[in-house]
């Protein structure tokens, strides 16, 4: 190629790339940005936005939960802490302490697999800053409660039944799809 | 400017028979300081936050919006934290230049607006030269930046400095060639000549004039851009290279008056540009009321400049920086040259047609709206095949 014709073709390269950058940016400048205005300019919550099986903040639900300190032992990190114990009297089990400590839990979801009732449970709940690590421990019994205990056949309790349904709906989804199913038959 | 002066005298608000001079002083030292105070400053800073904003946009994101309604007030945030922060001069600078510089690199911010024509009577300083000046005083930033560069002894501040020199001189070449074409056409360098050499239509204009003005109105602009050091020219700032070049060891105020300078110079840019190719200030005659008029040529010429300031922010967001060798072979290979033909084809044209060609200015307005047709129709089908929901709505 001649200089002359390089030097010509030079020109119109630069303008025609230029002229097709310039329309590009303009048609971005008309789109709607991707940004998302966390936390104030949201048209609904992120929170609401999650998927049921976010892993957020652990919580319980005393009502359903059977005292069985499977969550406790499959904790790597030893941030939850149960204190269940038998009343001599009435021969129940009374839960006395369930503490989760926010601050050391990884988000694992090892104690809400091992659950056998969903009791324990990730939530879509991320925003958990807070200004000492003390009150990053959560205490979920007040009171000493007595522990769930389940029923042959479905749960009859009107309160009691959609909770319990929520927990093993939570169960059931947390089973990565394709893999073993609780309940379910070995994967091939 | 004369008019006013004559009028304030004729009204007896300085008592009978002041000394015109002292009258004439006092006027253009209290014009300057509305000029100045009242456009030049809150513009540079508005336009730092309107280039945030449009720049954001362009890259899918929503920009500062949390200052003021929409973010209005974010400039004058950034002007309050830069005052309140400390003015550092490094130990081993040489701080009688290091302090100097930023007010050289103010003083040829703040000297153009001398010539800047808003209406027909709205000018400080009708200088016969007035071109002349304008790029004479512009100039003047390369030794702000130099002595900015050379004054901090940092190897960054160094190289973006000799850049500066370097970029600011070569392209003053190009800028200063591309200007005689309409000096040619005219035969002023009056600001306010050059704009009455021109119509309020687009056809009168000397950008549609005839081919040559037309392709010196582009060289004129991009070297202006490279001069003001915008990007894709902005190798003296390198951000990525050099930090921020020649300011890389200021702080504060200092710091602040720099980039003050830099954007309130996209004005002077496009006032340039506007006055010698866009028709300037040239409206209509719709009313005989002086003051009516004016105001109607200041808007027209605003407009005119704040369209030009947009344009060089939208570049800003499409093209990426160019290297220095490219940058030296963009001016010295291609611009100079071209504006060489443009000056002697501008020069034959004139002496064949001296009292222009009209149907040329109809010929070109007519291809530059095909062209603005064709721009849209490629800006459309990228919207349409990028399927994403359109928003025009500025404000988010």
């Amino acid at each position: 190629m001649s200089a002359v014709s390089q030097y010509v073709h030079n020109i119109k390269n630069t303008v025609s790339t230029i002229f097709e950058g310039m329309a590009v940016t303009a048609s971005h400048l008309m789109r709607k940005p991707y940004t998302v205005q966390y936390p104030d300019r949201m048209p609904v919550r992120v929170q609401d936005t999650l998927p049921f099986r976010y892993r957020g903040i652990l919580e319980v639900d005393l009502e359903i939960c059977t005292g069985c300190l499977a969550c406790e032992r499959a904790c790597p990190i030893d941030c939850i802490v149960i204190v269940a114990d038998k009343d001599q009297q009435t021969r129940q089990l009374l839960l006395s302490q369930f503490d989760i400590d926010i601050a050391k839990c990884m988000y694992c979801g090892l104690c809400s697999e091992a659950c056998p009732t969903g009791a324990i449970h990730h939530t879509t709940e991320f925003e958990g800053a807070d200004y000492s690590l003390e009150s990053l421990i959560r205490r979920f019994v007040k009171d000493p409660v007595i522990a769930y205990k389940a029923k042959k056949g479905p749960e009859t309790d009107p309160k009691l039944a959609p909770i319990l349904a929520r927990g093993m709906t939570y169960l059931e989804q947390w089973a990565p799809p394709g893999g073993e199913k609780p309940g379910g038959e070995e994967p091939a | 400017m004369q008019t006013l002066i004559q009028n304030l005298i004729a009204s007896g608000a300085f008592g009978k028979n002041p000394p015109s001079g002292l009258v004439a002083a006092i006027v253009v030292f209290v014009m300057s300081l509305v000029v100045f105070l009242v456009v030049a400053i809150p513009f540079a800073g508005i336009v730092t936050w309107v280039e945030r904003r449009v720049w954001a946009r362009i890259q899918s994101r929503v920009g500062p919006n949390r200052v003021g309604p929409q973010g209005f007030l974010q400039w004058v945030a950034d002007g309050v934290k830069n005052i309140l922060k400390e003015d550092i001069v490094p130990d081993q600078a040489d701080a009688r230049l290091f302090k100097l510089a930023p007010y050289l690199v103010m003083l040829a911010f703040a000297l153009p607006w001398a010539v800047v024509p808003f209406s027909s009577s709205l000018i400080l300083a009708d200088l016969n030269v007035g071109i002349l000046y304008m790029t004479a005083v512009t100039a003047l930033t390369v030794v702000g930046m130099l002595m900015a560069g050379w004054g901090s002894n940092d190897k960054w501040s160094l190289i973006g400095g000799v850049r500066s020199a370097a970029q600011i001189v070569s392209y003053e070449i190009p800028a200063g060639l591309s200007i005689f074409p309409v000096v040619l056409m005219t035969g002023t360098l009056s600001m306010q000549g050059i704009i009455r050499g021109q119509g309020w239509a687009p056809q009168h204009w000397f950008l549609f004039a005839n081919p040559f003005t037309f392709v010196a109105a582009n060289i004129l602009y991009m070297s202006s851009l490279a001069e003001a050091n915008r990007t894709p020219f902005d190798l003296p700032e390198a951000d990525s290279e050099l930090v921020a070049g020649f300011a890389t060891e200021y702080s504060g105020w200092r710091y602040a008056i720099f980039f003050m300078a830099e954007w309130g110079n996209l004005f002077i840019v496009g006032a340039i540009i506007t006055t010698l190719f866009l028709g300037g200030w040239q409206f209509p005659h719709v009313t005989n009321n002086l003051v009516a008029m004016n105001v109607l040529e200041v808007i027209t010429f605003v407009v005119k400049v704040l369209f030009l300031v947009f344009v060089s922010m939208w570049i800003r967001a499409t093209l990426p920086r160019v290297r220095i060798d490219q940058l030296m072979t963009a001016c010295w290979k291609y611009f100079v040259p071209i504006a060489f033909v443009n000056m002697i084809g501008t020069a034959v044209w004139v002496a064949i047609w001296p009292d222009g060609n009209v149907a040329t200015g109809y010929i070109m307005f007519a291809a530059a709206i095909v062209f603005g047709a064709v721009f849209i129709r490629r800006v459309i089908y990228y919207l349409r095949r990028s399927g994403m929901e359109v928003y025009l709505n500025p404000a988010i």
